[in-house]
């Protein structure tokens, strides 16, 4: 509790709202009859899934397989058959639909084998792979796989783990609550990350507003005789942001052009190192999580709530009353008004905040923008929100790039206290992802150029090939020709007769129309023209001879039309293989 | 609620352009009682011409832009500028003198740049310096003391509306024209602490009178820093290089400069440090550019009120770094998160 304690600037401190969802303690959402996994609940590879229609699947059984290192696996949350796979409209502000299993329960709720491991007698390497087949994901909201954080940078040594217990957004109190009951295995979890990473020292950092949950972590880390220090940090929006608390417990400042890895450092959130702790001690995979249902509600309260629960069935446990509007996914700072509530919960449904017009009053109307500067005041990562605000206005996005905007964490808080009322951060995400549209465009287009000159390249190269073949080819020719010619000369002439006949045969013999037949005919007809093109060419070479030497030719000539078959000019087949494409 | 939502769903209660412009007007308010003490009522009089004209040329430029007026009329922004006017003027100027400086500022600083947020100059300072250039002679009369305390507010009233005559009661000067323009005419034969110590001008530390009104723009102002309404970069920026050429000059040349002390209760220079220099619209928008767009402003203020032609130079002073405030934030970007040790 001695630890010296470092700020970030910025930050708002907005009205908690956490009082009325932590009176109860977790409670145990019922099983719906019909479940909705959406295989991608995660950052990165989309899991394919490995179960079919009318499969008969067991609680905890993989139902969607990772795809690619940075994803991770999901599974049936509960025992049942696999009604479908298809599109279903997804827990996410458009309100797309994405691929989904959905699960007929079957009331048993009956669970797969499970497989307890003891992390310290696996290789670090098969630790993280049980932790993606298990679908550990960042809890706090993120849902980034955690096992590919789990690696620490090979020329820094990690000297802190930080738990990231802040749990800043209003309303929100599910990792409070979890802290509170769960302690003891959020400290084991811990202490798998800190294995994995090698870190020196762990921090679990809890905001100062939550004295219970420190207590209880300061007890099981007692208990467990850990050295792990629980630090109650102060109370601001957004100390539970990673880059804050990790500045706030260590004075390390991650900019996003950086890992945090390679300052020594790593955080994660206190589920997540539940759901770890879960997968590996107990053999159970992510299939259910803790959701805070609160605001017009008539009971709020927290939950354990198995994936792929219908926000419907969720958000009727907590009796919304009857003036809500609208539902918040998330907290009210950085959260998403859901689009349908027949979207099931997932695993970055850390809240659901049921809004009224009371609660959540509409925006007062946007006004021009007076330069104040509340907005850079107010900003944790020290922007000028209001310069990014006029660039991404003007579309002008390498201007807001070099203002740093991807290092905009998207918190809120700019919009929170603008006097004018604009939606800063709205804009940010526009030019985000205008940014990003424009890169994809220009990758296409670089490596459609990249296509188009290897293509051209190759042409190219394949042309000066083919040159120099019928280079050499004409050279071997010629040489064979002094050759025969000297050969000629001294075996005296013989009377020739006249043009072959043979190549003609098969033209003429072919009563059967079958594609062989057409191909040799082919064939031939190009050796005809080739002939003919060389008769053409040749006579350059004979030209201005002698009579004697013309006889002399036309001796070695007639010859070799004699007999074909013996002195075929070794170039010929190539002639014919390589003239074909270019006489079309 | 609408279709179409977005993040936050909290909003700082308290802030909105409506709440910054009338804490700015709340500010003024020390000032302006103890203006009332030292003139007369007459200066309300003056705000509520400034005030009228100012909604006025506001509501007609909103309807020839197609703005919103329920909206951008009762933003306060426009009173803000028009009291601004009404005190940068001189208080006996005549109704028409404000009603014009006023309108120039709305309609073509303000709103011919964009309205709201989007002007460049000062609009208060545009209006200053257009009327002391087209109507010096009416923009330097300020009421000689000893008469203004005699003048009954009727009286006073006659004579903004045009309908007494002007010359003989309004042959006043502000303190420090009087101040230069006594060192002018005595030519080096007087010297400052005689002039300040028999001049029935002057008073304990500025101006007789003029002191407590600046010393109310002050008060105010402290309380708009104390409540987060401005930083105090531009303030005492500005104060530092007003401070900093008057006090070098003091002490090189204590006959022929007045102290910094005198400077900073003279004039414009607190209603400029507190009220003006800290237009956010105008001014720079980083900590560091603050600082160097105040420090410059009371520089130039200076130079040109000791040196220049015109009785004060605050306005123009302003003006000009307003040109220079592009340029000033681009390169006075301060470092941010993580990137503090890389350049």
């Amino acid at each position: 509790m001695l630890r010296r304690l470092f700020n970030f600037k910025g930050g708002v401190k907005p009205q908690t709202y956490k009082a009325p969802s932590v009176q109860a303690p977790i409670g145990l959402a019922p099983v719906p009859s019909r479940l909705f996994v959406p295989l991608h609940q995660n950052i990165g590879g989309v899991p394919n899934p490995l179960v079919e229609v009318g499969e008969q699947v067991l609680k905890g059984q993989l139902i969607g397989g990772a795809d690619g290192w940075v994803s991770a696996a999901v599974h049936a949350p509960t025992s049942g058959v696999v009604l479908a796979i298809e599109k279903h409209v997804a827990a996410h502000p458009s309100g797309l639909p994405t691929l989904t299993v959905v699960i007929e329960a079957d009331g048993r709720d009956q669970w797969m084998t499970r497989t307890p491991v003891d992390h310290r007698s696996l290789a670090p390497e098969r630790v993280r792979e049980i932790l993606r087949d298990a679908g550990v994901v960042g809890l706090g909201g993120a849902v980034f796989p955690s096992h590919a954080k789990l690696t620490a940078a090979k020329a820094v040594a990690m000297d802190e783990l930080v738990i990231n217990g802040a749990e800043c957004e209003p309303f929100m109190t599910c990792d409070d609550l979890l802290m509170r009951e769960r302690a003891e295995e959020i400290v084991r979890g811990s202490t798998i990350f800190r294995d994995l990473l090698g870190a020196r020292r762990v921090l679990i950092g809890i905001e100062d507003n939550k004295p219970e949950a420190v207590a209880a972590m300061q007890e099981a880390v007692r208990r467990l005789a850990v050295d792990y220090e629980v630090v109650a940090v102060p109370t601001r929006y957004p100390a539970g942001g990673a880059k804050q608390l990790i500045r706030v417990l260590t004075g390390k400042e991650v900019p996003a052009s950086k890992r945090s890895t390679e300052l020594g450092v790593q955080c994660f959130n206190v589920a997540t190192v539940y759901t770890a702790y879960r997968a590996l001690a107990h053999g159970e995979p992510v299939i259910s999580r803790i959701v805070t249902l609160t605001g017009n509600v008539l009971q709020p309260r927290n939950w354990e709530v198995r994936l792929g629960t219908p926000l419907r069935d969720f958000a009727a446990l907590g009796q919304p009353k009857a003036d809500t509007s609208n539902y918040l996914m998330g907290g009210p700072m950085m959260g998403f008004e859901v689009p349908s509530l027949d979207a099931p919960v997932v695993k970055a449904t850390n809240c659901l905040i049921a809004g009224s017009p009371a609660l959540f009053p509409p925006s007062p109307p946007e006004m021009p923008c007076i330069r104040c500067g509340a907005c850079a005041d107010a900003c944790p990562h020290e922007l000028q929100p209001f310069e990014l605000y006029w660039f991404s206005r003007a579309r002008n996005f390498g201007k807001t790039q070099e203002y740093h905007i991807f290092d905009c964490i998207e918190c809120g808080c700019c919009s929170y206290v603008c006097p004018s009322h604009i939606p800063l951060v709205q804009y940010f995400r526009f030019a985000k992802s205008e940014i990003w549209a424009r890169e994809r465009e220009k990758n296409a287009a670089d490596a459609a150029k990249a296509r188009f000159e290897l293509r051209n390249a190759r042409d190219e190269r394949e042309k000066a090939e083919k040159a120099e073949r019928l280079a050499k080819a004409a050279a071997a020719r010629t040489a064979e020709k002094k050759a025969a010619a000297a050969e000629a000369g001294a075996a005296g002439a013989d009377a020739p007769p006249s043009r072959p006949a043979s190549p003609a045969d098969p033209v003429a013999a072919a009563p059967a129309l079958d594609a062989e037949a057409i191909k040799k005919a082919t064939i031939v007809a190009a050796m005809e023209r080739a002939r003919a093109q060389r008769a053409a060419v040749q006579p350059r070479n004979t030209d201005q001879l002698t009579a004697e030497q013309q006889k002399e030719v036309a001796a070695v000539e007639a010859r070799r039309a004699a007999s074909p078959a013996e002195t075929a000019p070794p170039a010929q087949p190539v002639v014919v293989r390589e003239g074909e494409p270019d006489q079309p | 609620m609408t279709d179409f939502t977005t993040p936050p769903y909290l909003l700082l209660e308290r802030s909105s352009v409506r709440r910054v412009m009338l804490q700015v007007l709340a500010a003024l308010l020390p000032g302006i009682a103890a203006y009332v003490w030292l003139i007369g009522p007459i200066i309300l009089v003056q705000l509520a011409i400034a005030t009228l004209a100012a909604l006025a040329g506001e509501a007609l430029m909103l309807g020839v832009r197609r703005q919103p007026r329920g909206l951008f009329l009762t933003d306060g922004s426009a009173i803000v500028t028009a009291w601004l006017i009404a005190l940068a003027f001189p208080p006996m100027a005549p109704w028409w003198l404000i009603v014009v400086g006023t309108l120039f500022a709305i309609v073509v600083a303000k709103h011919l740049y964009g309205g709201l947020g989007q002007n460049p100059f000062n609009p208060a300072m545009v209006a200053f310096a257009a009327c002391i250039v087209s109507f010096p002679a009416l923009m330097s009369q300020w009421p000689a003391l000893g008469l203004t305390l005699t003048l009954t507010l009727s009286e006073q009233l006659q004579i903004i509306a045009g309908l007494a005559s002007r010359v003989d009661v309004m042959s006043g000067a502000t303190p420090l024209d009087a101040l230069k323009t006594a060192l002018k005419l005595g030519d080096g034969e007087l010297d400052v602490p005689t002039l300040l110590a028999t001049q029935e001008v002057f008073g304990h530390f500025a101006g007789r009178g003029w002191e407590w009104v600046t010393s109310g723009y002050l008060l105010g102002g402290l309380w708009l820093w104390q409540r987060r309404i401005i930083a105090w970069h531009a303030p005492l920026g500005f104060i530092a290089g007003l401070s900093l050429l008057a006090g070098v000059l003091w002490l090189w040349q204590p006959q022929q400069f007045a102290s910094p002390l005198f400077h900073l209760f003279s004039g414009g220079t607190l209603l400029g440090a507190f009220f003006i220099v800290t237009d956010p619209v105008s001014g720079c928008t980083t900590p560091k550019g603050k600082l160097i767009f105040g420090f410059s402003a009371g520089l130039l203020a200076y130079t040109i009120r000791v040196f220049g032609g015109y009785p004060d130079g605050v306005a123009f002073a302003v003006l000009l770094l307003n040109l220079c405030v592009p340029l000033i934030d681009m390169y006075s970007q301060p470092p941010i998160f993580g990137l503090k040790n890389e350049k």
